[in-house]
């Protein structure tokens, strides 16, 4: 029995990490040799604990206290006064924004009151790299139950009744696709995990594999019993190297321990794992794309039927599912599926894992039950808007969902009800936009992606994503005219019903949903060649206030191409023609007389 | 690493694993156990406290009380009754055990904790914490 009677857990996930968790290790280790209590303090290395605008976190346990933004010469004062004399240092402790009062432990934040981790069970619990941990939180005891206690259909049937839905954005029923596969008779069959994971800004797949490796292993295997397969193919990124590393000794410590590999817990299941590495396109997200993309070919879609379930890769039954769906699997079964359609709402059972980004305090990763609010995530979760500043949108599922506004804020979210306000689940980006935000700049970010991201094979998509992005620059640069958006709308409704494959009939979401939500905006833009937000440059005039010029010279001094001119102790003028709009005089300015319009 | 040859072979290879795992469990939840703090500051330490708290941590193992967790803390000022060790039963007020030795681990154990009597060498608690 170890002798350990304390835990430092230190956040071992890609943030983190570049921002020197491992030297926090690594000196953790060192002060604790020179006080002699490396046999007393154990110091784990951990997935992502999900808080990442506070990392690196440092968690201690058993007093379960909880240090944020922890520097490498911070483990010193940690080992002397927490662990050598038990004080709690008070400057590493996390101050709530709103009340100033520093909070010791996890539980009482408001970044983690709401949250439920179900799929995250594991991250910043156990070390990723160590599979006894895993086993000691019941792990591969659902696989060892199904293979031994259940039949392939009861396996499907638990699954089924659970109601676990595709959490890679589509929602499909995961029974059902695995009950097509089992279906499919054939010599061969085989399961896929895609971990292609594209939407900007979302790392919910990536924390995952990071911070608990084996629990997709352990579904994948239990997903090849119940559909009869006995190959497993991980699709991931090479842009995601750690995710690719745990993974592989996560393997290998499988293989070891016989829980991959023939025979496995002795019985005649036979099941093997091999990563497959996407060069990073995000189409290859799109089932029949990875296929092909595995198989060597281009990663291009083809239409459906056939579906993968019945000719998949190498035209064999194939069933695919994300990471996130994976990481339901084993618990499920643990828990029963009752336990987890008590979670959530009636149609969408259980939790999302959302990657919360943008303007708000409380950046990270966050793991809610279906049904919550938008607004407890952006405001009790996410903390609020950063700077004090108004609310203006949040984009749901990346480039092919939609925004929502102010008055969305209290719809719950699941899958069907996003679809009806005109966005989506998707796979879990989730960004928040305040008032300085230009609504046609981000439709244009998002179909600048989409042009850059198809796969040109379909003409509506090829083309059709690369004259909507046209359109939206000159909108944006202020050349736009009323039947630009007529023609937007038109050219979003064709490409929408003729696109082969999800990616082109979803890319003109983001533009419907901000036309819908925003029309305004847009007639600002075309109309008024103003841009509300202040965020297009080419629509923005810099002007003097006459009244408040004081002559200080200082814009004149800072302007890089000499566009403004006056005498000393006289007001300034810009000229517009030769101004470039950088903004250096208005930052500079020390009686704030210019003025943005 | 051999291989695991069954369910029931996993079954006892989690058991044994478990108790690695046992001070991170029960940390996630520690406000519902009963918890022991032991101060470990200098003068604790020179007066055996090392030994209390392994003592502790051993028969809270042997007689299986996984609703007990063993913490330290820092000096709490009773310098003069050293080893000193403060039980948090959750819903009571704290108290705290004076010239605690490896003999008396076993009364707080058999007579405190497990059956909520009082025993000599209680320390008359003269301060609040901040958070009390």
């Amino acid at each position: 029995m170890s002798n350990y009677k304390m835990h430092v857990l230190v956040c071992g996930g890609t943030g983190c990490i570049s921002a020197e968790s491992g030297k926090i290790v690594e000196n953790l280790i060192q002060c604790l040799q020179e006080h002699h209590m490396e046999e007393e303090v154990q110091v784990v290395k951990t997935g992502c604990f999900g808080f990442c605008e506070k990392g690196p976190i440092v968690k201690i346990l058993p007093d379960n206290t909880f240090y944020v933004q922890v520097t490498p010469d911070d483990a010193k004062i940690i080992v002397e006064e927490h662990i050598v004399k038990g004080r709690k240092v008070k400057k590493l402790l996390y101050k709530d924004p709103g009340t100033k009062e520093t909070i010791e432990d996890s539980k009482h934040m408001d970044f983690y009151k709401k949250q439920m981790r179900i799929a995250l069970r594991n991250c910043g619990f156990i070390d990723p790299t160590n599979i006894d941990e895993y086993i000691a939180r019941d792990g591969y005891h659902a696989l060892g139950m199904a293979l031994t206690e259940w039949t392939p259909e009861q396996v499907i049937d638990a699954i089924k009744k659970s109601g676990l839905r595709g959490r890679g954005g589509g929602g499909f029923p995961t029974g059902l696709k695995w009950e097509f596969a089992r279906k499919s008779s054939s010599d061969k069959k085989y399961v896929v995990c895609n971990a292609d994971e594209g939407d900007p800004g979302a790392f919910m797949d990536r924390s995952i594999l990071e911070g608990d490796p084996h629990s997709i292993i352990e579904a994948m295997a239990i997903c090849g019993y119940a559909i009869g397969a006995d190959e497993g193919k991980v699709y991931i990124r090479a842009e995601y190297p750690l995710a690719i590393q745990r993974l592989k000794k996560a393997m290998k410590d499988a293989e070891e321990y016989g829980l991959l590999g023939n025979h496995i817990l002795g019985t005649d299941f036979h099941f093997h794992i091999e990563i497959k590495y996407g060069a990073g396109a995000f189409v290859c997200g799109e089932e029949t794309a990875l296929i092909h993309s595995m198989e060597g070919e281009r990663g291009e879609p083809t239409t459906k039927p056939p579906f993968p379930a019945e000719s998949g890769y190498w035209g064999k039954p194939t069933n695919v599912n994300n990471v996130e769906t994976f990481a339901n699997i084993p618990i499920i079964l643990l828990k029963g599926a009752d336990w987890f359609k008590k979670i959530g709402t009636e149609k969408s059972p259980g939790t999302k894992v959302f990657a919360l980004a943008g303007k708000v305090n409380n950046v990270g990763l966050i793991e809610v039950p279906m049904g919550i609010t938008l607004r407890e995530v952006i405001f009790d979760i996410g903390g609020g808007i950063k700077d004090g500043k108004k609310f203006k949108a949040v984009q749901t599922g990346g480039p092919s969902g939609g925004c929502l506004t102010e008055k969305d804020l209290d719809t719950p979210i699941d899958f069907d009800t996003l679809l009806t306000k005109g966005s989506m689940m998707g796979s879990g980006g989730m960004i928040v936009m305040d008032e300085d935000d230009c609504m046609p700049s981000v439709a244009k970010f998002y179909l600048e992606f989409t042009e850059e991201e198809s796969c040109g094979k379909c003409t509506p998509c090829r083309v059709g994503t690369k004259r909507l992005s046209e359109v939206l620059k000159k909108i944006t640069a202020g050349q736009g005219t009323m039947e630009h958006l007529q023609e937007l709308k038109r050219l979003s409704v064709v490409i929408q019903e003729t696109a082969l494959c999800g990616l082109g009939q979803t890319a003109p979401n983001p533009i419907l949903s901000t036309l819908n939500n925003f029309e305004e905006e847009y007639i600002a833009h075309v109309r008024d060649k103003q841009c509300p937000a202040g965020q297009c440059t080419a629509l923005l005039k810099y002007i003097i206030n006459e009244e408040k010029c004081i002559g200080c010279t200082v814009c004149a001094r800072v302007c890089p191409v000499n566009a403004i001119t006056g005498e000393r102790k006289k007001p300034h003028v810009i000229d517009q023609a030769t101004c470039i709009k950088c903004g250096a005089c208005y930052d500079r300015c020390p009686t704030h007389a210019i003025e943005k319009r | 690493m051999s291989k695991i040859k069954s369910f029931e072979e996993l079954k006892q290879i989690r058991e044994q694993v478990l108790t690695r795992m046992d001070i991170r469990e029960k940390g996630d939840h520690i406000e519902k156990l009963v918890e022991v703090r032991v101060a470990m500051a200098t003068c604790g330490i020179a007066a055996g406290a090392r030994n209390v708290m392994n003592a502790f941590i051993n028969e809270i193992a042997d007689q299986g009380l996984d609703n007990v967790v063993v913490t330290q803390t820092g000096c709490m000022g009773y310098c003069y009754a050293e080893p000193t060790v403060e039980v948090r039963i959750p819903g009571k007020e704290p108290i705290v055990f004076g010239e605690v030795d490896e003999k008396k681990v076993q009364a707080i154990i058999e007579k405190y904790i497990k059956k909520g009597e009082l025993l000599d060498g209680i320390i008359p608690v003269t301060h609040k914490g901040i958070e009390d």
